[in-house]
């Protein structure tokens, strides 16, 4: 056994695996039951599956639903099945009076139900859902640039072939959604089941009604924390990351937007449930804007085939921040002002009409931020400033309003970060310095800016107190990206 | 060790005293563990609700009727039950996250100790029992598994019959109510009943009152939180 070998053997024992889950022996009958529709591709626990015990009972007696263990044994410890923690402290014991044993609960994913040692989850491996035949599922009639048509068709071969990868490398406002068209609606035509995923709820809000229109006569489900639908019976599945938790094998194609958003690129759980929700033989695409060092570390290794697409699709390049250094940065803000040189850049717009996007690091700064400034800058009533964060529960609304032009200064912490399309804005951080402003941040904010054709410049400016290694990086990796642009 | 509640890791400040004198092992942070309010200011003598008064109206009111008078002699509770220990016993008690109970390890032993130390000799510690239906769906009995953290020696003489749960009821409801308890076996001594929360006392003074029919001389009420 060589060196290689025996690094793959010793990394599997700690990989997770699901060759537990059972496959369905009834690949072939192909019925109307709307309980293949509802249970196909899912993997739920008994109080998850609403039907009267007599049915659920004959169920599994003719093995449509299979049981399987819900904790499974490691050779280092346990893994909860649903969410795949294996923490030691996460998996605790608890004395249960159902069976009159102390065993295991998983703690991690509770709030979902809890999952314990002698209760088994159940997975549907009855006849597969058929779904209507189509010949032409995309009704998109829009046109694709140059390199957007380069990265579709890789990624029609990618979704074709099955039991590959392809990361989407494309700048911010290079239309990804419209170059998975092509792909999703041939899938569809072959009778694939595609999911498309994101972590943030924000953006399958705004991506459904895209698709609804783009696929009229797909069963098209979108599953979010408070989505109306729960069920996720469609053919084209829509939701974030944390939905999947509740599905396994059940898509042949699985994309994932925003890969290295929070909170998926930092939860080990939702990585579990999106490997698991894809079908062992599923093509994988990722997406994103910003690939973290391990997705790069693969393109580079050539371990993941990798597509470019480095120009916007109005052909413009990518807004590059200014960095603006200021002194009194920390005293201004502990009186929650904006900096001194923010004034002076304010009163020298080259493009007063567009409206601001101003992100600010914390919560607290957003809040007061807003009097602040429009006591310094002298707006009246009628010209408003307004701020949002992580638990706004007016968020969408302000946002739209802000779409809409009906005010035009947005104070914002990073939850604006990405998958938001403002048409003409100029876009300025505060303390751009802070660490919640990683790389991929401040290269996603950079990308709020320019990202309509009649408005493609918009300014982008970073004020700061001392170059962090972050603010840097972002800047080079957006030169770079205009630069791959200009050559290819 | 990790916090408990919010998974930070709880890292120890090293001092002289803790160095000298090794602390116990702390299974939560300090900001959550600030999140909770102990029940030690200006309190109600006999049900703990914080409260100028001495005897708060509510204990008033009770002691005036004939039915429930002088049948649970004081409640002792820990916390307030505010919006973290809401949150906190949500999870514990209606998710099932039973570990979360340790949060409350040394607290309720020490307060108990404080509070029982004259009875605690004679008196009997009694959980209130779930119904089996709830038993079933929970996997455990909270009061019970609070009772276990005294390392004290407890009974359970009483039984419930399966009905609505308490926390749907409103408060006229709850005093309507019919006696959910059945004694299973006589005590002559004095009774500890343990409980998780203390809203209207209800619950306590059917368990109680139930008690003291059958001969139980003096019954106390030990509570993680007064609602």
């Amino acid at each position: 056994m060589n060196m290689n070998d025996l690094f793959t053997s010793v990394r599997s024992l700690f990989t997770p695996t699901y060759d537990w889950i059972p496959t369905s022996k009834n690949t072939n009958t192909t019925t109307d039951d709307t309980f293949s529709l509802r249970f196909s591709g899912k993997l739920l626990l008994q109080s998850e599956i609403p039907l009267e015990p007599s049915t659920f009972t004959h169920l599994v007696s003719i093995n449509y639903l299979t049981p399987v263990i819900a904790i499974e044994k490691t050779p280092w410890g346990h893994r909860c099945r649903r969410c795949g923690v294996h923490k030691k402290r996460m998996l605790a014991f608890m004395p249960c009076a159902k069976c009159g044993k102390t065993h295991l609960y998983c703690r991690n994913c509770i709030e979902m139900g809890r999952i314990t040692s002698c209760e088994p989850l159940y997975y549907w491996t009855g006849p597969l859902p058929s779904w209507t035949k189509q010949v032409k599922a995309c009704q998109w009639q829009g046109e694709l640039s140059r390199y957007q048509q380069t990265a579709s068709e890789q990624i029609v071969t990618t979704m074709k072939r099955g039991n590959d990868e392809l990361l989407v490398w494309a700048v911010c406002g290079a239309g990804k959604t419209e170059m998975l068209f092509d792909g999703i609606g041939k899938s569809i035509e072959e009778g694939k089941r595609v999911c498309l995923a994101t972590p943030r709820t924000d953006v399958v809000r705004e991506i459904l009604p895209r698709f609804r229109s783009a696929f009229p006569d797909t069963d098209i489900s979108g599953l979010y924390g408070g989505s109306e639908d729960k069920d996720g019976t469609g053919q084209l599945v829509i939701s974030t990351t944390h939905q999947l938790f509740r599905f396994a094998h059940a898509f042949d194609i699985v994309i994932i937007d925003e890969i290295d958003a929070f909170p998926f690129h930092s939860d080990p759980s939702l990585i579990f449930a999106a490997n698991r929700a894809a079908k062992p033989d599923a093509a994988r695409i990722y997406l994103t804007a910003t690939p973290r060092q391990k997705q790069r570390q693969r393109v580079e290794s050539k371990k993941l085939n990798a597509v470019f697409v480095p120009v916007r699709f109005h052909g413009h390049p990518l807004p590059v921040p200014t960095l603006q250094m200021d002194f009194q940065l920390k005293s201004s803000l502990k009186k929650y002002n904006p900096p001194k040189t923010f004034f002076t850049w304010y009163k020298n717009r080259s493009n007063p009409k567009r409206q601001l996007l101003i992100f600010v690091p914390t919560i607290k700064l957003a809040e007061e931020m807003v009097e602040t400034l429009s006591f310094s800058l002298n707006l009246t009533e009628n010209n408003p400033i307004y701020h949002v964060h992580a638990s706004d529960s007016n968020r969408e609304e302000r946002v739209q309003q802000f779409r809409d032009k009906e005010f035009s200064i947005l104070i914002t912490t990073t939850i604006l970060e990405r998958g938001v399309t403002f048409p003409s804005v100029d876009v300025v951080v505060i303390d751009a310095g802070h660490s919640v402003f990683d790389e991929a941040a401040l290269v996603q904010i950079a990308g709020r800016a320019g990202r309509s054709p009649n408005d493609p410049t918009g300014e982008v400016i970073f004020f700061h107190e001392g170059k962090t290694n972050a603010i840097v990086q972002a800047v080079k990796s957006i030169n770079l990206m205009n630069k791959r642009g200009g050559k290819l | 060790m990790y916090c408990l509640w919010c998974d930070q890791e709880v890292i120890p400040q090293l001092s002289w005293t803790n160095l000298l004198l090794p602390e116990r092992t702390r299974n939560i942070c300090e900001s959550c563990e600030n999140g909770f309010l102990l029940l030690n200011g200006k309190h109600c003598l006999k049900c703990s609700r914080l409260s100028d008064e001495t005897i708060c109206s509510d204990c008033v009111k009770w002691e005036n009727d004939p039915t429930w008078q002088g049948v649970l002699s004081f409640n002792q509770s820990v916390y307030s039950y505010n919006p973290m220990l809401r949150d906190v016993v949500t999870k514990w008690k209606y998710r099932g996250d039973y570990l979360l109970r340790d949060i409350f390890q040394y607290t309720f032993k020490d307060v108990f100790d404080d509070r029982f130390v004259k009875w605690e000799k004679e008196a009997i510690i009694v959980p209130i029992p779930l119904s089996e239906e709830r038993m079933l769906e929970r996997g455990f009995n909270q009061a019970e598994s609070l009772a276990q953290l005294l390392k004290l020696p407890y009974q359970k003489p009483l039984s419930r019959v399966h009905g609505e749960k308490q926390s749907k009821k409103t408060r006229k409801e709850r005093i309507d109510s019919k006696n959910p308890f059945e004694i299973k076996v006589q005590v002559s001594h004095p009774v500890i009943l343990i409980d998780d929360i203390y809203t209207t006392g209800m619950t306590l003074r059917h368990a109680a009152k139930l008690l003291k029919n059958q001969g139980c001389p003096e019954v106390f009420a030990f509570t993680l939180a007064r609602g």
